[in-house]
């Protein structure tokens, strides 16, 4: 585990708000929109659909009627209880997004942009994927409403998840192999905003993470805070507090700006995110973007990017496709620079030993990006008392991951 | 801007002149920065009145494969600012034509914004055109510019509403870039057919100089935009005759003449010669 994020916060942000974005889509002094002109009228379009959908409460409702009946929630809030016994310390606790419709948290993400991509009257569905779950629920919720949807993913990618492209196709999306640059994430979401500049009029690309120009970052983050509101609630019942820490996982951040945003302002409660620290920390090795990265530019927004002195984007590796991200969603940026959340990595190979000590342990296989989170949990439990709690979103299952998971471990499958 | 800028004074000649300006496109170090100091001279010797020199990025989103393939390349040879700078500074003296900079805002800021700005005065640009730096975004940017006597270009898209168009032309010095399609830079058959409309509108509302690109790749697209547009921007065609010259053993020479002969055919129908 390295800690090389914990800096002292910037004195000019204050402590940090749950009031964030302003009407210009600052989290601070990230954020905002950096795009070509083409997109800004559909970026306005969507900021002011939005806020209506928002407040309209036929929406919230159809919203949390999908959730509970399509979804699965609200998902537990599990005990771990073999391995907070091992680890002898702290109680950890699992947010099961794993338990989900499609086998992670993303689809709390599309089903609200599907149903916002038919209340603005468009008529196509595009996205980008990583590891293939923000595809996997795109393609997902575009069949249940009938919507039509281009799935870009990098050919790296591609061949690391290749479950996942299956089931996208069988959901009827069509995957577009994106082989420009490392053929990875970054890449993806270079080709579907490129196809979005040319099909603004009739498309709705349903970004995947909490990164890309205002309103994205906002919205995303809402749609995912089901998770941390659930947690908290579930927290409260079943223990008569709220968590000592909270852990996620951080590649561009959806999953863990919807763990921790609920929490924000309850400033008792300590947060984590963890980040792919792959092969180590040298530029190429990693995905650590809060840890290792400078403030910059990238896909529309401004954050922390992994970028060289000339601002070109680094090249990033990690063991987990959902991970291998150079950028971070600007919330996350503003909640490291007042110090309200603290960043730091676990690599590749810590992440990879606990898929297999998760299952043995407790039963559950879990997503190669959520175990950097475990890891990180376990590691934090022993240091802290019996009468503290953590809760670790588990973020996704690790079905998707089996086959890379065999390849690396040297097994047949 | 009280005085004219350099942009401004070659606009207003060619328009005494009844002529449109041609702007050709190329990216900076494909294949390396001494070729492209070759191809700027050659460009400006074929006709070009002013020239666009694209500042390699990793993450173009706003340009086609053709473009992007390009930037790859110069990339892949770890071309970096200060090279592209020197360059542009042993050139601009020799070429009359204002050379403008296409650079994403992602590199700019990196580089530190008044860093970048005093640089692109010093090596010898009259203006800067950052696609990914909206109008909304570019107001303290732009004041810098001023102050070095440069030319912040401001982009129009086919989907900016009108209401958004005025705000844009406020800001807007130098000339107009005016986005022909909705999509990435490329080359396109047929221009949209709300192009002469949008010019039209825009016509209306600024004094300043209107020039089209993205999607204008020859001769009758150039004479289909006579007397709606002062000026047409044309980068994939050109961009894409340089792709042999990353080829081993291709003769530079003949490239980069082929480069002046169509630089020369589209300057003479901008022109109308």
């Amino acid at each position: 585990m390295s800690v090389a994020s914990s800096k002292a916060p910037s004195s000019t942000l204050g402590p940090a708000t749950s009031q964030v974005p302003d009407a210009e889509g600052r989290f601070g002094e990230f954020g905002r929109r950096f795009v070509p002109e083409t997109l800004m009228h559909a970026l306005e379009e969507l900021t002011v659909e939005y806020a209506k959908a928002k407040a309209d409460p036929e929406f919230q409702k159809q919203l949390d009627g999908l959730l509970r009946t399509f979804v699965g929630r609200p998902n537990p809030l599990y005990f771990a209880e073999r391995l907070t016994k091992e680890c002898g310390g702290a109680q950890i606790y699992f947010k099961r997004e794993d338990l989900n419709h499609t086998g992670a948290h993303k689809i709390n993400n599309t089903i609200g942009q599907t149903l916002l991509t038919l209340r603005m009257g468009k008529k196509r569905v595009i996205a980008e994927t990583g590891a293939g779950q923000h595809g996997v629920a795109t393609a997902t919720a575009c069949a249940r409403f009938g919507l039509p949807c281009v799935v870009y993913m990098g050919e790296e990618d591609i061949r690391r998840q290749k479950l996942n492209v299956f089931i996208m196709r069988t959901m009827g999306a069509e995957v577009r192999p994106v082989t420009s640059g490392s053929r990875t994430l970054r890449d993806a979401i270079n080709e579907a905003m490129r196809d979005w500049m040319a099909s603004v009029d009739d498309t709705h690309y349903i970004l995947g993470s909490v990164v890309g120009p205002h309103p994205f970052p906002m919205i995303v983050r809402d749609f995912q805070s089901v998770i941390g509101r659930e947690s908290r609630a579930q927290c409260l019942e079943t223990t008569g507090r709220l968590p000592s820490e909270v852990v996620a996982c951080v590649g561009g951040g959806s999953n863990s700006a919807g763990m921790f945003y609920p929490f924000v302002d309850d400033t008792d409660v300590e947060l984590t995110g963890v980040e792919p620290g792959g092969r180590g920390p040298k530029p190429g090795d990693h995905a650590g973007t809060l840890s290792y990265g400078s403030k910059g530019i990238l896909h529309g927004t401004y954050s922390y990017v992994l970028q060289d002195a000339d601002g070109q984007t680094s090249d990033v590796h990690s063991i987990s496709a959902g991970l291998d991200y150079p950028g971070v969603g600007p919330e996350h940026a503003y909640w490291k620079d007042t110090g309200r959340v603290r960043y730091l990595t676990i690599g590749d190979e810590q992440a990879l030993a606990t898929v297999r000590h998760v299952a043995r342990t407790e039963g559950i296989l879990p997503a190669l990006e959520s175990s950097h989170a475990i890891a990180y949990a376990l590691d934090r439990a022993k240091q802290r008392p019996a009468s503290d709690i953590i809760v670790v979103c588990l973020s996704g299952r690790g079905d998707k991951d089996v086959n890379e998971v065999a390849r690396l471990t040297g097994q047949e499958l | 801007m009280s005085e004219a800028t350099r942009i401004a004074s070659t606009f207003s000649a060619l328009k005494s002149a009844d002529r449109m300006a041609f702007m050709p496109f190329i990216a900076a170090g494909d294949p390396d920065v001494a070729t492209t100091a070759k191809i700027l001279r050659e460009l400006a010797s074929a006709g070009a009145d002013l020239i666009e020199i694209g500042f390699p990025y990793s993450d173009p989103i706003a340009d086609g494969p053709v473009i992007q393939a390009s930037y790859t390349r110069a990339l892949s040879k770890q071309v970096k600012l200060k090279e592209i700078f020197e360059m542009l500074s042993s050139v601009s003296g020799e070429i009359s034509a204002p050379l403008v900079g296409m650079v994403s805002y992602a590199i700019i800021f990196r580089y530190g914004t008044e860093n970048f700005v005093k640089q692109a005065r010093s090596s010898g640009l009259a203006g800067l055109i950052v696609p990914d730096l909206p109008g909304d975004e570019a107001a303290t940017f732009a004041a810098m510019m001023a102050n070095e006597k440069l030319d912040l270009i401001q982009l129009i898209a086919p989907t900016t509403p009108p209401e958004r168009a005025v705000k844009i032309l406020q800001r807007a010095t130098g000339f107009v870039y005016c986005i022909a399609v909705s999509g990435t830079t490329g080359v396109r058959k047929e221009l949209a057919p709300h192009l002469a409309d949008m010019l039209k509108s825009l016509r209306s509302q600024t004094n300043l100089p209107l020039a089209v690109g993205f999607g204008i790749s020859g001769p009758d697209q150039i004479e289909h935009l006579r007397g709606k547009a002062d000026g047409v921007i044309v980068g994939s065609a050109i961009v894409k005759l340089l792709e042999p010259l990353s080829v081993a053993g291709t003769d530079t020479t003949s490239v980069i003449r082929s480069v002046g002969d169509f630089t020369r055919s589209l300057a003479k129908a901008a022109h109308r010669e």
